[in-house]
């Protein structure tokens, strides 16, 4: 229970409407006790002296007290499950927040749809208790004490032998709620078993033919079929059990009433009247005792989402401004100094030198894994590097606001991501929406303004499912002009030209090198035809740096560069021949 | 309405007609069990009208007259309806649902037995997600229909007009007064249910919305985060978020009304009978116990009412769910074993192509006069750029898919004639990607032929994947998870030779794999080729020149034709497509000898 501790500020935020709310809880339940008090006195009346006017009198009162009672009823559940909704959309909304705040680690170390669900089963789980959980709580409460308090006038002998199976009820619902909440577990995990099956069956289709299993995989089919229908046969015995059970238990309670009070009544102990009026009681009881078990489960499940939830906005968010010198803008000058940087104990590079004058442009490149895309992720601090490692304009990167950072570094990550959105808001995600000039301008560098003249809207085309289906190529030159449409000091290709064809990597590059002029450009890549014109050529082989200098100067040198541009000029006059 | 929309409703209610009908059939075996839930329902619903009843005799006979002695007796009675309620209740509801899971079976039987006569080419069309929903959540839809609808429908029936019989039975006119609020609870259920479920499907899409957004955002929040677009997402956000709840709030307003008005349309019926029933007993001609026992039906006759207009959804989205399974039921094998098949009593292995064509889809012919023929136990390479066609001969050879025109021949008979079992057990498979199936390695190797420990292990061995197999914690047994993420690829492609092996065919396809291997299980794998390839008709899609160097016959497909065929030298000297593609594809495998280009140097 201690995880709903959280909830405390949001209800405290809310608290006039939770006042609100159970005061209309109170008359609600206050006004529906009336009901069979009404019932007592007409019985009584019927068996003495009954006149017609009073008959129209108590009927009248009665439609009178459900009527008002109803206006309560509507206005308890508009308030108090209102105000769940509104606590819930605060919840979301702050879990939302601090996950914009969480990094590119944490991203790592869990799954979206994970997130996905904490965000919206488990929040729905915690808003159970903040809703019903309350509102069926203080109902119960409520109604026990009032229907108490008036059975208790009128018989406290009979009102502890009908109370007994009561308590029953209460018990048995919580309990089997929670072993057919266990048992429906079991009957949901015996499906997902069935599903991979069927999952593993079918993307193996032709293997499945080829070896002639189809006979075998029914077998198995069927085996899992059965099982699936033994673990529903269980928890059918219970679900079967349970609403007959609470009937029975009422039953008895209807019984000791008849007999017990029936007795009462002939002995003269009791009025007819309050007979009924007693009988009424018992069955405002009824649903209150249900409650019981069920909001007990309610809470027990929402305490564990809430523990769940809480895990994310615990986690702390590791980059972040803490002590920051006044850096208004980026000009453009890295320096890597001695840095070495591990993920999760493994070492990705180590002793890295390596100063880049602002305006020039710096090559890297290497095998797989060799720690290229760690090296330059690190710039708009994707991945934080030790203190005293990374220099920006000669501020060490932890100093410079995270805002003016990224605001000065342009990143074209090796995985394309785009929004399904239109272009134009995928190219302007960056700036000011009105801001269309930039949008074109960074679409005709990276050469994408070609297409968007054929696409059926323009700008205003859709990208994705829902829009047009884009071309690697074109994705990544969308995400091109994504990083250059803010005008960025330092712009960053990771790999990013990778889908694009030669020629129109060769157009985009003689594009770049003009307005990159008196910028900084980082380029990682695979080809020697992207790099080969840069100031300064990087090779990174195990996280190390084993070669540098121009591209002449490597050619000459003869190590892993030389090979790698002899490979791909051979390549390229195959495609040639 | 439009006489055209009138039309389009009849037939659709004639067609749900036909659905219902056919869902039905599947109750058939059952229908023991059904009619019994038939009887038990009317029973339960009749034992749950004695209550009330037994109430009134309490009162009038006993209470009234002060005969105190009688109320034991009606007790007991009470007692008895109570325990044979209980029993019939849980007996029915059982027998019910079983009957539904039952039905369930038979029907995930059928839908994936029928998938297992479905050729390939299906699967291509139709993406397994949409089939798994077909056999797991759709299939749960109609179970819906059979446990809580039907049956229950014909429940709530009997207990309505059980009430209302027991009513008349009592006094006719205060019956009719206290059924003249029906109508008004008709009403103010249907009105609900209409608003609750409109205003639950706007719950649904804005939830559909946020989980876009989440999908999305979660994914991509490094990119927010690089261009500094956090403010705004969260602002976009709080704008779904407010949508939700916003619809959310709306449906409360719903349910906030529903319950009050029934307790008021409930207060009415016992105000009038109070007032109508109040003036009979005054006049003498009611009894008080019947007048408690009235109030007391009332309170009992909301629950059908509420129930069956419920059922009306469970009714139409079982419907749509039995639609789609029955589309899929109905979906044709296009790939028809033969009615009388030939059994071959020995394979001998020689294969032949003879003027074969094919496309997947018509108008984008994939093979095109296609002339092949291999010797038993010879072998064929089959190579070309990406689309040549390889593959698609291999799905004809196995009959994954069957050839618009010219026939595929194994030693001599049209393999349309063949018995499909016998085909495909004397090929064997070998594809790129290697598909494991959760289960142990030996499993796996066997899959589900009876194949015996020492030959799994015999085959293993012959394709070195003994080695690693041995060093896995548990060997034989160790559990292949997630379909083998923990086994590198190279361990994949010997196991998957290792299968093949086991398995024994006269004729053996080879998919090579092209994805790189380090140097030791490269070498490995070309061995355990050699021992596959040994003795046996072989077809091999050829990525690795040490393959193509040794087969009997190249054959150089080109956009959905042979282009060039012969041996590696011959083709190789005939400077043509197989000299470019030789170029392209191999180079880089055969570092220490350079076979056209000295240029070439070791990656």
């Amino acid at each position: 229970m201690r995880e709903l501790r959280r909830l405390i500020p949001y209800l405290s935020r809310h608290r006039a409407a939770l006042a609100w709310g159970l005061l209309c809880l109170l008359l609600t339940v206050g006004l529906s006790l009336v009901t069979p008090w009404i019932l007592r006195h007409a019985v009584d009346d019927l068996t003495a002296e009954l006149t017609r006017r009073k008959l129209y009198f108590y009927a009248l009162l009665l439609l009178l007290a459900v009527a008002v009672e109803g206006v309560f009823r509507f206005a308890m559940r508009r308030i108090l499950i209102g105000a769940s909704r509104e606590i819930e959309y605060e919840i979301a909304n702050d879990l939302f927040a601090h996950m914009t705040r969480l990094s590119a680690r944490f991203y790592q170390a869990n799954r979206v749809g994970d997130l996905m669900s904490r965000a919206t089963n488990d929040l729905s789980a915690v808003r159970q208790v903040l809703g019903p959980g309350i509102m069926y709580s203080a109902n119960t409460l409520a109604t026990f004490c009032g229907a108490v308090t008036l059975m208790s006038t009128i018989s406290v002998h009979l009102l502890l032998v009908a109370l007994l199976p009561l308590t029953a009820v209460a018990l048995v619902v919580s309990r089997l709620g929670r072993v057919i909440h266990d048992r429906s577990e079991e009957t949901q995990a015996q499906l997902s078993e069935l599903s991979a099956l069927v999952q593993e069956n079918l993307t193996g289709a032709r293997m499945v033919r080829a070896f002639v299993q189809e006979a075998h995989e029914a077998q198995r089919f069927e085996r899992e079929n059965a099982e699936y229908l033994r673990r529903n046969r269980r928890l059918i015995l219970l679900i079967g059990g349970l609403f007959p059970s609470v009937q029975v238990m009422m039953g008895l309670s209807a019984i000791a009433v008849l007999w017990i009070g029936g007795r009462l009544v002939v002995a003269g102990d009791m009025t007819l009247g309050q007979f009924v009026a007693f009988g009424s009681y018992l069955m405002m009881l009824v649903w209150p005792t249900i409650a019981v078990g069920w909001v007990v489960n309610i809470v027990e499940r929402g305490a564990a989402s809430m523990g769940r939830i809480g895990r994310i906005l615990d986690a702390p968010a590791e980059i972040r401004d803490e002590e920051v010198d006044e850096v208004p803008a980026v000009k453009g000058e890295i320096e890597f100094r001695n840095l070495s940087f591990a993920y999760d104990g493994h070492p990705v590079l180590s002793a890295i030198d390596l100063h880049v004058k602002a305006g020039t442009t710096v090559a890297i490149v290497g095998p797989t894994g060799s720690g290229k895309s760690t090296l330059v992720s690190l710039i708009p601090r994707i991945f934080d590097a030790p203190e005293g490692t990374l220099f920006v304009d000669g501020h060490d990167i932890r100093r410079i606001p995270l805002a003016t950072l990224r605001g000065g570094v342009g990143l074209v990550p090796q995985e394309t991501f785009l929004f399904s959105d239109t272009v134009g808001a995928n190219v302007g995600f960056a700036v000011p929406h009105d801001n269309r000039d930039s949008v074109v301008w960074a679409s005709a560098i990276a050469q994408l303004e070609r297409d968007v003249r054929e696409f059926p809207e323009r700008y205003e085309t859709l990208v994705g499912e829902r829009g047009i289906t884009l071309s690697g190529g074109q994705k990544q030159r969308a995400a091109l002009a994504r990083a250059l449409a803010p005008d960025p000091r330092i712009l960053i290709l990771d790999d990013a030209l990778s889908s694009v064809d030669t020629h129109t990597e060769e157009e985009i590059l003689a594009g770049l090198r003009g307005v990159m002029r008196s910028r900084t450009t980082l380029i990682v890549s695979h080809r020697v035809s992207t790099v080969k014109d840069a100031d300064l050529i990087v090779v990174l082989r195990e996280g190390r740096v084993s070669e540098r200098g121009t591209h002449d100067d490597l050619i000459l040198a003869g190590g892993f560069y030389a090979d790698l541009y002899r490979r791909q000029r051979l390549e390229q006059e195959m495609e040639d021949a | 309405m439009s006489s055209r929309a009138a039309t389009e409703e009849r037939t659709a209610r004639w067609h749900d007609l036909r659905l219902l009908l056919r869902l039905l059939r599947y109750l058939r075996p059952y229908r023991t069990a059904v009619a019994a839930s038939l009887l038990l329902i009317v029973a339960a619903a009749l034992i749950e009208l004695a209550g009330p009843y037994l109430t009134k005799i309490a009162i009038d006979r006993h209470i009234v007259i002060g005969d105190a002695d009688g109320l034991a007796r009606i007790a007991a009675l009470y007692l008895a309806a109570l325990v044979g309620a209980f029993g019939v209740r849980f007996a029915q509801t059982y027998v019910m649902h079983m009957t539904g899971q039952r039905v369930m079976r038979d029907m995930r039987r059928q839908l994936f037995g029928h998938l297992q006569r479905l050729h390939v080419g299906f699967f291509d069309r139709n993406p397994v997600g949409r089939l798994m929903t077909r056999v797991t959540n759709d299939v749960d839809a109609i179970n819906e229909l059979f446990t809580s609808g039907l049956v229950t429908v014909f429940g709530d029936l009997v207990s309505l007009f059980g009430i209302m019989g027991v009513m008349l039975m009592m006094n006719v006119r205060l019956a009719l007064v206290t059924f003249s609020v029906l109508p008004l609870f008709f009403i103010v259920t249907y009105w609900f249910r209409r608003g609750a479920r409109r205003s639950f499907r706007e719950v649904r899409a804005w939830l559909a919305r946020i989980n876009a957004f989440l999908q999305e955002n979660l994914s991509g929040m490094s990119v927010v985060q690089i261009f500094r677009q956090e403010e705004r997402r969260r602002r976009e956000f709080a704008a779904v978020n407010r949508g939700h709840a916003d619809a959310n709030l709306r449906s409360i307003f719903y349910y906030a009304v529903f319950y009050p008005a029934i307790e008021l349309l409930a207060a009415l019926a016992i105000a009038l009978i109070l007032v109508h029933g109040g003036g009979r007993i005054l006049d003498g001609v009611l009894t008080l116990g019947a007048l408690v026992a009235f109030i007391q039906y009332t309170e009992r006759f909301w629950r059908p009412i509420s129930d069956l207009s419920e059922k009306f959804n469970v009714l139409q989205a079982a419907m749509a769910a039995s639609e789609r399974i029955f589309d899929l039921l109905d979906a044709p094998p296009e790939v028809i074993p033969p009615e009388r098949p030939i059994i071959l009593p020995r394979v001998e292995g020689r294969l032949s192509f003879e003027g074969v064509s094919f496309a997947y889809r018509t108008g984008v012919p994939v093979l095109q006069d296609i002339d092949l023929a291999v010797e038993p136990g010879r072998s064929l390479a089959l190579v070309g750029a990406t689309g040549a066609g390889k593959t698609s001969i291999v799905s004809l050879l196995t009959r994954f898919y069957d050839p618009q025109s010219g026939r595929v021949t194994l030693d001599g008979v049209d393999i349309r004639e063949l018995d499909l079992a016998q085909l495909r057990s004397s090929l064997a498979l070998v594809l790129q990607d290697v598909h494991l199936v959760s289960g142990t390695i030996a499993s796996n190797i066997r899959l589900g032929s009876p194949i015996s420990d020492e030959r799994v292990q015999a085959a293993a061995r012959a394709v070195h994947a003994h080695r690693f197999i041995d060093s896995l914690p548990g060997g034989y047994d160790a559990e292949v998870r997630e379909r083998g993420a923990t086994l590198s690829v190279g361990q994949k492609q010997l196991l998957s030779f290792a299968r093949a092996l086991a398995h024994d065919p006269r004729i053996l396809v080879l998919d090579e794999a092209t994805s790189s291997v380090d140097t030791e299980t490269e070498a490995l794998i070309q061995d355990a080729l050699r021992v596959l390839l040994r003795g046996r008709t072989s077809i091999v899609i050829a990525h690795r020149l040490s393959t193509v160097q040794h087969v009997d016959e190249i054959v150089v497909m080109h956009k959905g034709r042979i282009r060039e065929r012969g041996t590696h030298g011959v083709l190789l000297a005939l400077r043509g497509l197989y000299w470019r593609l030789y170029q392209l594809q191999y180079k880089d495998q055969e570092p220490a000898r350079p076979p056209a280009s000295s240029a070439v140097t070791p990656a």
